[in-house]
């Protein structure tokens, strides 16, 4: 006696919360079956292996049917084969885009295309993580940065509208976006301390200032794109470094603004120059596009690492970043305030971030 | 021209890809009624189409209206070659024929193609202008409308029911034609889709016109059924029965309605009086629309019929509500001779319905059923059915006959079937043998005395278990006790019917689902041969099938079943078996004795100690089963009853071979006390299996209930969580050395995991109780099984069930107030006028001798006990429903049970827990059950009947994930399209859903398969209880607002 055909449809479609997770995990129906019955759900009650076998098989073909509209969520909510109630929705879409840590650094910033595509069977060695799960995740970025790529308007915004996800699960997705789109290095061994929800906070702050977005709401591709004239723009800032007169006044400017209050005041001291001379000039060389690949290879390079062999605290770096900053307002030869004050407000935010271990 | 129908095509989306250069689609839409088509523009370039169509005017018979689909296709349009089409919409427009129904279609439809499935959606409004018809000769039935629920509809009340109607129609099957050859597969299949939805329109319009001319307005308990007959023919049959419906306007008018319908009723035969000959009395159309809430300029409009609103404005005869027959009688007398002449030979007092209101039933009396074996052969003239029509008509009187032997004048809880394979047919009816109120059933002239004297004792709710029939003279040996309920009339051992559980009746304990399964190998044969062969074992399957159902009511402890469904389906190489039914405790017949083993050879030892083991295992678990499903009788003690009456000790023939009560039962059987036990001798492996058979059915886990009736008896508390499903297996058996026992616990243990699958997916809903459980079997191919399983998962609240002591007596008060002001009313009104519906004139005496229970003329029965002679057809039930008594108690001491009301709506105080948080959804939610209410909610308009039918075919079977991918992602585009055409209609659920028909082929070999699909429902708007509260003073506005958002958030 052998089962040809068994099947369950019901008029709400049943989700089984765990099932899904299996599914998405990339589980075959075999694996997911033995890992079910590791959980103890035969005992509780009381079904047998071939019960579990049949309703993994059925919750794995309703997926995979859905998976078709899952890939347009708006479809999720306008079609009219699955009746789910709204709060399934929104959790088969969340956990459907959902996306893992892991996965996401090892492409975080890389193009996704194809040939990225086909080193998915290393990431997948490599993390842990089913060639099959890691796929979906792929799919789901590249298929995110296909849709809101040439559109207006906010790319939160745009996120959320057309894959319907959480505030949360778009930020994320902005993220991914604006990172594949700018092809930021990020997988360089310096840079492996950080975790995504430090580039994605970097990203947050960089479409907010520096794209075209943060200047004119209208244009194309607005949120994707760093601003070109602003960047351009950015060589203005040399003069910092370049007139020793306006450096040695920045100096000591920070430096008497800050006697007495930092831990490290003199290695401070000591290192302004450097410091200083490596902010600038990762400003100065923005008009690059290999350069702005390497932002965040440059700013660990040029700022982390040297205040963190001199073991700087946390609370040290932000009282020299703020009065870095806010003394050259009081640089009475150098004219571009509006300039500055939006480079460095959001390398700021950005190098706080990145400063840990 | 009577009618003018009005199409507009708004707007599609989700449209599939077209032209693979642009990844879009030039759609335009063509919109086809009979012969007219009309088309829209072309809409270049999208996938979201806005066509926004003018209104396409149709002028039509309302002939057509009811026979013709509406036909939507959508197509690309291609400059150079063919259009590619892309899918269709056929929607029945039934509904908006009568006035109380949906007034307007609207609504997105899924398009459909019968080989890619769904493809995108369209949105289209339909409108219906209908006007007076005056032509005395008419062939259409507007305004009649269908239900395909077995009750008398909640929103609705009975004024008369008139009886059984049933039509068939024929017709040669597209797939078979000559043509088929030729055309593609799509093309065949739309061919299909279309006869048959022209013929259910057909069929309706006929059963319709039936009903006028029964001067019914309803057909209730409508179940339409196709027969594939393959190469002889397509048949579309369907029964239902006739009724005159109110609807019950608002809660406000219950006590004015109380007292119109009977003056209503009295109106017809006064009104008829001149002009008895109902045939030709053309403008006055029958059709009664007693709404009164109504206004008459509406009324008129929408019924096409001027006289309605002229009846029920007339001044009131005078005659008193008392006295209803008293001076109507001679009229209707002489009425039914007149009109009854003509159907004389083709009527017979069946009931599709499986409810009643309380006090319609008074006794019932068996299960009966007929089954014949017919050779089928082309169908050379369509439009003479006549061959099909005698099969069904010769077994319909045999089922009268069997009810007739059993004492009783009307078959309730009707129901028919066919299986066919190849050549070979089965066609099988059943139905309840009952006797219904004598106050429903006699003229009023006929002594007043008598019917006061029943009147004392109908209200009991122990009446419908004591025997119609002459205990003297009893139709088959049967053991009777007097009745443990009122201790005055005699009831049987146990019963077995078709109905759901009256609502007054008294049970201990839960219900539990119990099915019998069977297999039987039958060689090949052809034709004559193989009929010949099927007829043989026929006989053999039912005893069998009913000793099992019989063995398993008594391990679970109980003695009675309802909702019993035996289906018998033929196979190349086997019949299968498989009776489905709830036990329950009924608290008015004695307690069932326990079943006792004997061994054959009782000198050898261990043989011996097996079957003591054995019997240990039975009685354990009986014990088991009483307490899993909460049976504790009262104790009786004997001197309260009296000593027992010694009887002629009766074989019962229910026993495997020839086997007799032990006297010693006492011994062994403690927990049955000195009642007898049932003795299952083990003379044989066979018999072995049997036992063992037994034992294997595992109850469902805890929380968990199951019943194929509508109400779970002993559960009243339900909450508002239901979900409805349809789960299909289908398993191949290794066709190595098959043997009886091979097949059968293959069956077993293939209907006993579908089950436990069930349980399992529906864990998170626990507690909760499956009800409507309806288990279809079928044979597709030489080895294959095929297992259909469709029911309702409704929860229940179980701390609410701990404290049910008082609240369910309060509640079943208020729904007295309510339910049974609606209903009540109409005995008088049936007894005078669906006296026409009963064919024999004789049979009025004699069920007014039966129905008073003793000193029967058994004579005239006596004769018309001939069931079970003819060579092709299995002999009845009532053969086999062998009631075995050692002793009769007498006594007339009543004993006081505590009444547990079953009210299936958890009235006022569910917890609503899953209230679907729905504002914000773009798709509104339709609910579809099999029951005909929804727990928690009330309906308050029925918008008409949905019956559908779909073939879908694949040629890349694989690509679709193998047949289970096919047939999951079929049935859930089922689900969609019935769910889309109820929100078009504005409905919100559909009630009493049911799944006809799920064939289903495959070759794998070719990658290919084919399934075809008929579901029904009665499309209906709900309101939630909780929501009622606030808004009832205001309830018709609510309706409309409800429909009215709900078509909203559909567009």
């Amino acid at each position: 006696m052998t089962s040809e055909l068994d099947i369950f449809v019901g008029n709400t479609t049943l989700i089984d919360e765990d099932v899904y997770r299996l599914w998405l995990d990339g589980y075959s129906v075999t694996d997911a079956v033995a890992l079910r019955v590791r959980s103890g759900i035969l005992e509780q009650t009381g079904a047998t292996a071939a019960v579990l076998q049949s309703d993994t098989m059925d919750h794995y073909r309703t997926f995979h049917m859905l998976e078709r509209l899952l890939h347009a969520p708006p479809k999720l909510l306008h079609q009219l084969i699955f009746q789910i109630p709204p709060s399934r929705q929104a959790l088969l879409i969340e956990r459907y885009y959902a996306f893992d840590e892991a996965f996401v650094r090892e492409v975080l910033g890389k193009k996704l295309s194809k040939g990225t595509k086909k080193d998915l069977d290393d990431i997948s060695t490599k993390t842990g993580i089913t060639l099959k799960s890691c796929r979906r995740q792929f799919d789901n970025f590249k298929r995110v940065f296909k849709v809101v790529e040439e559109m207006r308007g906010s790319l939160v915004d745009n996120i959320q509208q057309h894959f319907l996800l959480s505030d949360r699960l778009a930020r994320d997705y902005a993220a991914i976006v604006f990172f594949a789109n700018n092809r930021f290095e990020t997988g360089k061994k310096k840079l492996q301390y950080l975790s995504f929800g430090d580039f994605a906070f970097c990203a947050e702050l960089m479409i907010q200032n520096w794209t075209l977005g943060a200047v004119d709401s209208q244009m194309d591709d607005m949120d994707m794109d760093l601003d070109k004239e602003f960047l351009q723009d950015l060589k203005e800032l040399k003069v910092l470094v370049a007139d020793k007169d306006l450096l040695d006044l920045h100096k000591s400017l920070v430096c008497t603004a800050l006697r007495g209050k930092l831990g490290v005041f003199s290695e401070m001291e000591a290192n302004f120059k450097n410091l200083s001379r490596g902010l600038v000039n990762v400003a100065a060389k923005l008009t690059h596009n290999k350069d702005v690949r390497d932002l965040f290879v440059d700013l660990v390079e040029k700022f982390v690492e040297p205040c963190r062999s001199d073991h700087w605290p946390l609370s040290d770096v932000r009282f020299f970043l703020n009065q870095y900053s806010v003394s050259v307002h009081s640089l009475d030869g150098f004219r571009h305030q509006a300039l500055w004050d939006r480079y460095m407000g959001t390398l700021r935010g950005c190098l706080l971030r990145l400063y840990h271990d | 021209m009577p009618g003018k129908l009005k199409v507009k095509i708004v707007a599609g989306r989700h449209l599939p890809v077209m032209d693979r250069a642009s990844d879009l689609t030039d759609a335009f839409v063509e919109v086809k009624f009979g012969n007219t088509t009309f088309k829209t523009d072309v809409y270049l370039k999208s996938l979201n189409p806005q066509w926004n169509s003018e209104w396409f005017k149709f002028e039509v018979d309302d002939e057509d209206l009811q026979d013709e689909p509406l036909q939507i296709t959508v197509l690309d349009h291609d400059t150079y070659s063919a259009n590619d089409a892309i899918g269709k919409v056929y929607i029945d427009i039934d509904p908006l024929l009568y006035s109380e129904a949906a007034t307007v279609i609207s609504g997105w439809f899924p398009i459909y193609d019968t080989i890619h499935g769904i493809r995108g959606e369209i949105n289209v409004v339909v409108k219906v202008d209908l006007f007076n018809d005056l032509n005395r000769f008419r062939q259409s039935s507007c305004g009649v409308k269908f239900f395909c629920t077995t009750s008398i509809p909640k929103c609705y009340r009975a004024v008369i029911i008139h009886g059984f109607v049933e039509e068939l129609v024929v017709n040669e099957d597209p797939e078979y034609q000559w043509i088929d050859r030729i055309r593609t597969p799509r093309a065949s299949n739309e061919a299909r889709q279309r006869l048959i939805s022209l013929m259910s329109g057909e069929l309706q319009r006929k059963i319709g016109l039936k009903v006028l001319e029964m001067r019914g307005n309803a057909v209730v308990g409508y179940l339409q059924c196709f027969d594939l007959e393959g190469e002889s023919g397509l048949v579309v049959r369907a029964i239902g029965t006739a009724c005159t419906l109110d609807k019950l306007s608002s809660p406000a008018a219950f006590l004015p309605a109380c007292n119109s319908p009977s003056k209503e009723m009295k109106e017809i035969p006064f009104n008829e009086d001149p002009n008895p000959n109902t045939h030709s009395s053309g403008p006055s159309t029958p059709l009664k629309n007693q709404t009164y809430s109504f206004s008459p300029s509406k009324s008129y409009s929408r019924q096409s019929s001027s006289s309605d609103t002229d009846l029920s404005l007339t001044p009131k005869t005078g005659m008193g509500s008392g006295s209803a027959g008293k001076e109507g009688g001679p009229f209707k007398a002489l009425l039914r001779q007149q009109t009854q002449s003509a159907l004389e030979q083709r009527e017979f007092p069946f009931f599709t319905l499986t409810a009643f209101p309380p006090g319609f039933l008074v006794h019932v009396g068996g299960v009966v059923s007929a089954r014949s074996v017919k050779l089928l052969d082309r169908i050379h003239n369509p439009d003479e059915p006549e061959t099909r029509d005698a099969w069904w008509a010769e077994i319909r009187q045999e089922i009268k006959s069997h009810a007739k032997a059993l004492g009783c004048h009307a078959v309730v809880g009707y129901s028919e079937s066919t299986s066919i394979c190849e050549e070979v047919c089965i066609l099988s009816a059943s139905g309840t043998a009952a006797v219904l109120n004598p106050r429903f059933l006699q003229d009023g002239t006929v002594e007043g005395c008598l019917e006061q004297r029943l009147e004392e004792n109908l209200p009991t709710r122990c009446g419908f278990c004591h025997i119609p029939y002459d205990e003297l003279n009893m139709p088959f040996p049967a053991h009777l006790t007097y009745c443990y309920n009122c201790r005055k009339q005699k009831v049987p051992d146990v019963l077995f019917t078709t109905i759901d559980l009256p609502t007054d009746a008294t049970v201990i304990g839960k219900g539990c689902l119990i099915q019998a399964r069977l297999c039987r190998l039958k060689k090949k044969a052809q034709a004559e041969a193989n009929a010949t062969a099927i007829s043989n074992l026929l006989p053999f399957m039912e005893y069998e099938v009913h000793t099992q159902l019989m063995n398993k009511l008594k391990l679970k402890g109980m003695n009675a079943l309802f909702g019993l469904r035996i289906q018998i389906t033929v196979g190349e190489n086997m019949l299968m078996g498989l009776a489905s039914a709830t036990g329950v405790y009924l608290a008015a017949l004695p307690t069932p004795g326990g079943i006792q083993i004997a061994g054959k050879t009782p000198n050898d030892g261990s043989y011996e100690q097996h079957i003591s083991h054995m019997q240990k295992k039975i009685n354990d678990t009986i014990a088991k089963n009483k307490e899993l499903y909460e049976i504790n009788p009262p104790e009786i003690s004997e001197e309260i009853i009296g000593s027992p009456i010694p009887e002629p000790r009766q074989r019962s023939r229910l026993l495997r071979s020839q086997s007799e009560s032990s006297d010693e039962v006492t011994e062994l059987d403690l927990s049955h006390g000195k009642k007898d036990a049932f003795v299952l001798e083990i003379d044989d492996t066979d018999a072995m299996e049997d036992v063992h058979s037994l034992l294997t059915d595992v109850p469902p886990p805890s929380g968990f209930y199951s019943c194929n009736t509508e109400i779970m008896p002993g559960i009243n508390n339900w909450t508002s969580e239901i979900q409805m499903f349809t789960s299909v297996r289908v398993i191949r058996l290794s066709s190595l050395n098959l043997t009886n026992q091979a097949l059968n616990k293959n069956f077993n243990d293939l209907c006993e995991n579908l089950l436990k699958s069930l349980y399992f997916k529906l864990r998170s809903m626990i507690p909760c109780c499956l009800c409507h459980v309806n288990f279809t079997v079928s044979l597709p191919e030489d080895e294959l099984i095929q297992v259909t399983v469709t029911a309702v998962a409704i929860t229940f609240d179980k701390n609410q069930a701990l404290q049910t002591t008082k609240t369910p007596v309060e509640k079943s008060l208020q729904r007295a107030s309510t339910d049974n002001e609606e209903l009540l009313q109409f005995p008088l009104e049936l007894c005078s006028d669906s006296f026409p519906s009963h064919p024999f004139p004789p049979a009025k005496e004699h069920l007014e001798s039966a129905s008073s229970n003793s000193g029967i003329p058994a004579a005239q029965r006596a004769t018309s006990v001939d069931y079970s002679s003819f060579a092709d057809r299995c002999s009845s039930w009532i053969e086999l429903i062998k009631l075995k008594a050692q002793t009769i108690r007498r006594g007339s001491i009543k004993t006081t049970v505590t009444v547990e009301k079953a009210s299936p709506v958890g009235d006022g105080n569910f917890r609503n827990r899953s209230a679907p948080p729905c504002a914000n959804s773009t798709v509104g939610v339709v609910k579809m059950t099999p029951l005909s209410f929804i727990p928690g909610a009330k309906i308050t308009k029925y918008l008409g009947i949905i019956n559908m039918f779909f073939i879908r075919e694949t040629t890349s079977l694989r690509e679709e994930g193998g047949v289970s991918g096919f047939l999951h992602a079929f049935i859930a585009e089922v689900f969609a399209m019935v769910r889309a055409h109820v929100a078009a209609l504005g409905g919100n659920a559909v009630v009493s859903y049911i799944m006809k028909q799920c064939v289903f082929m495959e070759n794998p070999n070719k990658n290919q398969a084919q399934c075809l699909i008929n579901v029904s429902g009665d499309a209906v708007v709900f309101v939630r209880e909780s929501d009622l509260e606030v808004v009832s003073s205001q309830q018709p506005t609510t309706n409309c607002q409800s429909s009215c958002t709900e078509s909203e958030v559909t567009t």
